[in-house]
């Protein structure tokens, strides 16, 4: 176990920042922490690196007790959002720095340095002052730089929050190879869902100070645990409505299998994505009528608004390439089904 | 940010628009603005600096050299140098401790410590020499210990050293809290995670950061400690060769009708004064440098 946090509390003058959180990392996962702006994550990350003093709780490094050692001494690399390099060293000084201060030999510090600038692909750029690099270049030297002493596990806040969304695609790739080459315990946090799906091998996704879910992308994308999960990763639906008997719900047309522990009356919301809701021209089975009353180009995919009466509305996508299959169009009489949701109690 | 839009580039000649005038005013105006700053920058600044300088050599080159190299000229020089030399690094110490202390840190009696390292420059210079007159005179607080202990602060080199201490206190810290607080303390932190101890992360990170700004306060500090005519001139004493500064040498020449000999140690303080100019007008441009290689840290959300 790399990293293991016990029952972790922050209070920022009366701003319970984080709240009795927990987590495990395995030696060599890549794990990414999710949340909103304000959630608590980034505090949550400064905590274990050493950068804030956590109110109660402990924090286990490597199976050692860490909670009390001060930053300096917690051999952990940490990437900053916006890179926080030394601006008056070169990239050569810059990755140096953690082998200075540790007082290794100057052919050990060359070898070293050497090393991971072939790993960030910088070689020739050694002499170069940071602002003479482009983002995603300083972000790379950051990476470098945190990776030079050998850390036992790399923490990153939001290491691409400040690069434009094509170099964030690059960096994305780039990070994947760099964990498989390096396997070193790695923690990041972002806001960025995409990033944190297509990423990271496990996700914890934190709000309000608490850690609301932790398990694999598609487990978090498909099995929300809470409310605040479901509205949050990937696009939704979403509908108030009460459980009419038990073990059922109905919304317009729509009926919807509930828990059957559900008390009769309960208010309750229903989430589903646009995705899971199957359209067709004619009539399968278990559908309802609908209308098209929008339809909106996305890229790849198509969304449609469907007019389902009685003034309710519901957003569909489906592939662009089946969409123009279809031939479907505004105006246009369909059949719509939800094929999976998740009923959350209000 | 570039500025590629092609449907915003004016071409001056078919539009007869020159975006360069846009914001011009008529010849007359142009002429009659600078005219009046010129001159006024002339009558007031530049016709006395001048009339400082010819005074000084009214009776030759023989006279003002030996104006300056009489014992009680040498001697005020020396003390001048050497009040500004403690007031100096006195105030680069103190300067950089609050400087970090408030930019890198959140304590109670902050906003109080920023307002009071304001003090001195609100308050008379000739008030600032009475609180130590006060304080360590004879009939002061602290006067009858300093006699038992045969100490001399007032009317002695220690008094002039704090009074010009006291009133240059505020230009190191002045010039560092906004330049640290615009820096941020991210780049500490980065040197604590990779395992610098405090000294190295203040030798290493810190000061070649602030290295430009900090020149350009001791400049400012240097120049006004020298200058410093009020409180030095409350503590002192006066009493020649020994407590004299060269602003009060200035004066006593002045006072005795030794024009010539006051305007020859007046241009002393006068060439201080130009050199100082030239060094500050030559760092403020590397402190512009030091502020403009800092990330743009408001192009995205913070976290």
């Amino acid at each position: 176990m790399s990293i293991e946090v016990r029952g972790l509390s922050k209070n920022f003058n009366g701003f319970q920042a984080v709240k009795e959180t927990s987590l495990k990392l395995e030696t060599g996962s890549l794990t990414a922490l999710l949340g909103p702006s304000g959630s608590g994550k980034s505090t949550l990350l400064r905590m274990i690196a050493g950068l804030e003093t956590p109110d109660t709780g402990m924090i286990h490094l490597t199976g050692r007790e860490a909670t009390h050692v001060s930053a300096k001494e917690r051999n952990v690399g940490f990437v900053f959002q916006h890179y926080a390099l030394f601006k008056h060293m070169t990239v050569f000084e810059n990755i140096a720095f953690g082998l200075r201060v540790r007082k290794r030999t100057p052919q050990e510090i060359e070898t070293r340095v050497h090393e991971l600038l072939k790993l960030i692909q910088l070689e020739g750029y050694q002499e170069r002052f940071p602002n003479q690099l482009s983002g995603g270049q300083r972000q790379r030297v950051a990476v470098a730089r945190a990776l030079a002493p050998r850390p036992t596990v790399l923490l990153l806040d939001e290491p691409f929050g400040a690069l434009d969304a094509k170099v964030r695609e690059e960096l994305r790739e780039w990070i994947l190879k760099l964990h498989e080459e390096t396997n070193v315990t790695t923690l990041f946090v972002t806001h960025d869902q995409n990033e944190a799906l297509e990423v990271a091998g496990r996700i914890l996704i934190m709000n309000h100070g608490v850690i609301e879910q932790d398990g694999t992308p598609m487990e978090i994308f498909d099995k929300p645990a809470t409310h605040f999960i479901a509205q949050f990763v990937g696009e939704t639906n979403f509908i108030d409505t009460e459980v009419s008997e038990k073990g059922l719900a109905v919304w317009g047309p729509f009926r919807f299998s509930a828990n059957p522990a559900l008390p009769v009356k309960q208010r309750i919301r229903i989430y589903f994505r646009p995705n899971d809701v199957y359209v067709t021209g004619e009539f399968e089975t278990l559908q309802v009528k609908a209308k098209i009353a929008k339809t909106r180009f996305k890229g790849t995919i198509i969304e449609f608004k469907l007019d389902i009466g009685g003034d309710k509305h519901i957003s569909a996508q489906m592939p662009k390439g089946v969409a123009l299959a279809s031939g479907f169009k505004e105006g246009d009489e369909v059949y719509a089904a939800i094929t999976a949701f998740h009923v959350f109690p209000l | 940010m570039d500025n590629n839009d092609p449907s915003i580039v004016i071409d001056p000649k078919r539009s007869g628009y020159d975006p360069s005038r846009a914001l011009t005013e008529p010849p007359i105006v142009r002429a009659l603005l600078i005219g009046t700053a010129l001159s006024f920058l002339g009558l007031f600044l530049l016709v006395p600096l001048l009339q400082v300088f010819v005074a000084a050599l009214a009776k030759g080159v023989r006279f003002y050299i030996d104006s300056i190299g009489e014992p009680n000229a040498l001697a005020a020089i020396r003390l001048t140098l050497l009040a500004a030399f403690f007031s100096v690094v006195l105030n680069t110490l103190f300067g950089l401790a609050s400087a970090w202390a408030i930019a890198k840190f959140e304590f109670p009696g902050k906003n109080l410590l920023i307002t009071l390292i304001d003090l001195p420059f609100t308050v008379s210079p000739v008030v600032s020499g009475l609180i130590y007159v006060l304080l360590f005179g004879l009939q002061g607080l602290m006067g009858p210990w300093l006699r038992d202990h045969d100490l001399q602060v007032i009317f002695a080199v220690p008094g002039i050293v704090l009074a010009t201490t006291f009133v240059t206190f505020p230009f190191v810290s002045r010039e560092l809290i906004p330049l640290m607080q615009e820096q941020g303390p991210e780049e500490e932190e980065a040197g604590m995670v990779l395992g610098a101890n405090g000294w190295q992360i203040f030798w290493r990170v810190t000061l070649p950061n602030i290295k430009w700004g900090l020149l350009y306060g001791v400049i400012l500090c240097n120049a006004r400690a020298m200058g410093e005519f009020g409180a030095v001139s409350v503590v002192s004493g006066h009493i020649r060769g020994q407590t004299n500064t060269l602003p009060l040498h200035v004066e006593i020449l002045y006072n005795e009708y030794n024009f010539t000999a006051a305007f020859a140690a007046a241009s002393i303080l006068a060439f201080l004064a130009i050199l100082t100019l030239v060094a500050k007008t030559l760092v403020g441009d590397r402190v512009g440098r030091e502020k403009r290689v800092l990330p743009s840290v408001l192009e995205s959300e913070a976290v």
